[in-house]
């Protein structure tokens, strides 16, 4: 399955730094924000020309993937809307509760036309009243009713906290499993094109040590969907992590329904030298890091992890046991962030497997800044990417 | 022939129909009961304070009452005798809130209220046994002993918790609300909080979507004027809850009244079906302190809590009512007390023989049925992830 990047002006083209380090990033390539399309190959099949003028959705033997018909192509909110849209057709339980999520049609327009489909009730627009429709969503939850929750961006549901952590979170438990909560809270966070500290907050770490939530971050528009209906359709309450900069992702899924599991790491390039792992949006720099690196004469292995609580230990293990060494990309914040988490994991579990000390790339510790090339240097770029792993391999 | 008894009470002026001198304890002869005060309306037309009942529903509310005030008393020596721990907090005093609503709706109905729930527990369905294991953490409790004090529930009785969070519970109350609307199934939602409550701001947010929306959902604010250690009027600018609604129509009642709770809340559950929220004020009281570990004392008179007990007991009023009505002597009514004092005691030794829940209970209940759900690619293939 191939996917592509469709520069529309938000895609994760920000590799132009030009000061960056010491190293003369000026010949590093550049996915430009004109109309060039890179194509990656998911499995399989290891593509390192970077530019195609036509692009064919190329069907690798991806065991997973529908190797019968071709599919549609369509964008990552496109594909988190089908999910939604199916989801909705199917139980008439599942219902929306959100900011602009009705008329307007979503801030990202996730929900477009749903509510002249489904009717105002089901695709309610809401007060901006965080804490109490979230409260809401957990109450009609607790009497069968399957909400989604949508944040605007994922940094103002922390007015509702309290609201995820104590009844979401914790109302199975405490009420000796009578209530169950299925609901889907879910919304686009991460570092965007300068939008400012207050919305480029990154929740995964305040989230991940609530007991009885699962969470999951989708990358591609194949997974997005899967994701979502998984998440619909499970029992227990899921927190989805989208990416502001990921919604115009372009990509060809299949027509025939699928679900993907809500506990499972994405194998997106096997190899043998070291395994890469990251999710959301720092999977696309490590998979253009990966091109330097396979060009310098390594094979990583990058696994996209997905789901963020729990672990997907199994596939992360067997990755630890082959290639000994492991490099953690993520745009959390380093204090505490899910790849401190992770290393923690994976240290307990798989010490003995280690060639290396785990090395955790994550974002710089503070606000994210408004100026362009400030905001840059917060996250990980494929450069320090590709400094890490010849590092972790010379060990 | 008639008889119309006065008692010497210048808060009762009960109008009795035609009984007989032998007592009718399971008539459904209807009585007409005067609520001892009128009720007070915002923006709405207060409901009339006459109030029909019968005796059989006196005896049940002179009976759950009593057995209410006798938990609650029960549940004072247990955690003195530290078999309960962690905060309890009692409700003798404000019986006649739970009663009233109780005798109003349905189990269908749906009740959320925050941590004071032991006696709407009851109310709703709940036993005894099952109070007190959970009070005390045994596997038997309502919530398998994981939830304690504060989260008591009954999913078959309509009963939603349970909640240690001041204020979290009413959105969650209106988020039933507006289920029951999502299922057009003409039922209502009691949103129960206190006056501290009161003061949080998502319990506006909510309100202010229920009335957007015309959700069934009833705001209960219990008035015991204390917010744990403040007074209300200590806490709040304007004290008078049933008027903060502004655009949302109030109720003020008597809430150790269990008569004009109960008018009061038919009265609520019609308007709600029809026009969307109302808040109710239940001017109640407590005789114990916020919890167990607040003596009660610093804050308000022993005078003061005395002269309430005298004045506006509503386990004594319903006493005096089923006197003055004739439907039983002192010496049942004393029978009665009796009975329920056995029935506590035994379920308390019952309770106490239940055994704690097995350690593997830690992690139960966390997640549904294990995790996630059953997945599948495009091709039907089952991806599902086996975790170590």
């Amino acid at each position: 399955m191939a996917a592509m990047l469709h520069s529309v002006g938000v895609t994760s083209a920000s590799v132009t730094s030009n000061k960056f380090t010491a190293f003369s990033i000026n010949s590093l390539p550049v996915i430009r924000s004109e109309s060039r399309t890179v194509s990656f190959a998911i499995n399989g099949t290891r593509k390192t020309g970077k530019v195609t003028t036509k692009a064919v959705a190329t069907q690798a033997e991806n065991p997973t993937s529908a190797a019968s018909k071709p599919g549609h192509e369509l964008l990552l909110f496109e594909a988190l809307r089908e999910g939604l849209e199916e989801e909705m057709d199917r139980d008439p339980r599942v219902c929306v509760f959100g900011e602009d999520v009705g008329h307007y049609g979503g801030s990202y327009k996730v929900t477009k036309g749903l509510a002249d489909k489904y009717g105002d009730l089901r695709v309610l627009d809401t007060p901006i009243a965080e804490n109490s429709f979230t409260g809401m969503a957990v109450g009609a939850a607790m009497t069968g009713l399957r909400p989604i929750v949508e944040g605007m961006n994922m940094g103002f549901l922390l007015l509702a906290f309290n609201q995820i952590s104590d009844n979401c979170g914790m109302l199975h438990y405490t009420s000796g499993g009578q209530f169950t909560i299925p609901t889907v809270i879910r919304g686009p966070g991460g570092v965007g094109r300068q939008l400012g500290a207050e919305h480029s907050q990154r929740l995964e770490s305040y989230f991940q040590s609530i007991p009885g939530i699962q969470m999951v971050a989708c990358s591609t528009p194949y997974n997005a969907k899967g994701l979502m209906k998984a998440a619909i359709r499970s029992e227990n309450p899921v927190v989805l992590f989208e990416h502001v900069l990921l919604y115009n992702l372009k990509e060809r899924i299949p027509d025939e329904e699928y679900i993907l599991s809500l506990e499972e790491a994405e194998m997106v390039r096997p190899g043998e030298h070291v395994t890469i792992l990251t999710y959301s949006r720092m999977r696309y720099h490590v998979m253009q890091a990966a091109k330097t690196l396979v060009n310098k004469g390594y094979d990583p292995e990058v696994i996209d992890i997905r789901s963020l609580k729990p672990f997907d230990l199994y596939t992360i293990g067997n990755s630890v046991k082959k290639t000994h060494r492991v490099l953690i990309v993520e745009e959390c914040m380093r204090t505490g962030g899910i790849g401190a988490s992770l290393t923690a994991s994976i240290n307990e579990n798989f010490h003995d497997y280690l060639d290396a000390p785990i090395v955790c790339l994550s974002s710089q510790d503070v606000p994210t800044p408004y100026a362009g090339t400030l905001e840059e240097w917060t996250v990980v770029q494929p450069s320090q990417i590709v400094t890490a792993v010849e590092q972790l391999c010379k060990q | 022939m008639a008889q119309l008894t006065h008692r010497t009470s210048s808060l009762l002026k009960p109008l009795s129909f035609a009984l007989s001198s032998t007592r009718h304890l399971s008539s459904t002869t209807p009585i007409t009961v005067e609520t001892s005060l009128p009720f007070t309306g915002h923006n709405i037309e207060p409901p009339s304070r006459s109030v029909e009942t019968t005796p059989q529903e006196l005896i049940k509310f002179f009976r759950d009452m009593a057995l209410m005030r006798r938990m609650e008393i029960a549940s004072d020596s247990l955690y003195k005798a530290k078999l309960i721990r962690g905060f309890c907090h009692l409700y003798d005093g404000q019986e006649a809130v739970a009663v009233g609503m109780e005798s109003a709706i349905t189990r269908k109905d749906c009740i959320i209220t925050a941590y004071r729930d032991h006696c709407l527990f009851l109310g709703r369905g709940g036993t005894l046994v099952e109070a007190f294991a959970e009070l005390m953490g045994r596997k038997e409790g309502c919530s398998k002993g994981k939830g304690g004090s504060m989260h008591f529930y009954k999913k078959e009785g309509g009963f939603y918790g349970g909640h240690g969070i001041v204020g979290a519970q009413v959105p969650l109350g209106c988020g039933l609300a507006f289920a029951q609307k999502y299922s057009k199934d003409e039922n209502v939602t009691f949103a129960m909080y206190g006056d501290g409550a009161a003061n949080q701001g998502q319990l506006f947010e909510a309100l202010n979507m229920a009335a957007l929306w015309d959700l069934p959902a009833i705001l209960v604010c219990e008035n015991n004027h204390y917010g744990m250690g403040t007074a209300e009027w200590r806490a709040a600018k304007s004290p008078a809850y049933y008027k903060r609604g502004d655009y949302v129509p109030g109720l003020k009642v008597d809430g150790m009244d269990a008569f004009a709770v109960k008018q009061a809340c038919k009265f609520a559950k019609e308007h709600a079906l029809k026009n969307g929220p109302i808040i109710l004020e239940m001017d109640t009281y407590r005789y114990h302190g916020h919890s167990m570990s607040d003596p009660g004392s610093t804050y308000r008179t022993r005078d003061e809590i005395s002269g309430v007990r005298q004045e506006r007991d509503p386990v004594e009023r319903i006493r005096k009512l089923v006197l003055a009505h004739d439907l039983a002597t002192e010496k049942e009514l004393k029978d009665t007390e009796k009975e329920i004092r056995k029935e506590v005691d035994d379920a308390i030794a019952k309770a106490k023989e239940s055994p704690l829940p097995d350690p593997s209970e830690l992690f139960t209940n966390i997640y549904v049925k294990g995790y996630g759900v059953e997945s599948y690619g495009a091709d039907r293939k089952e991806l599902r992830a086996v975790l170590p």
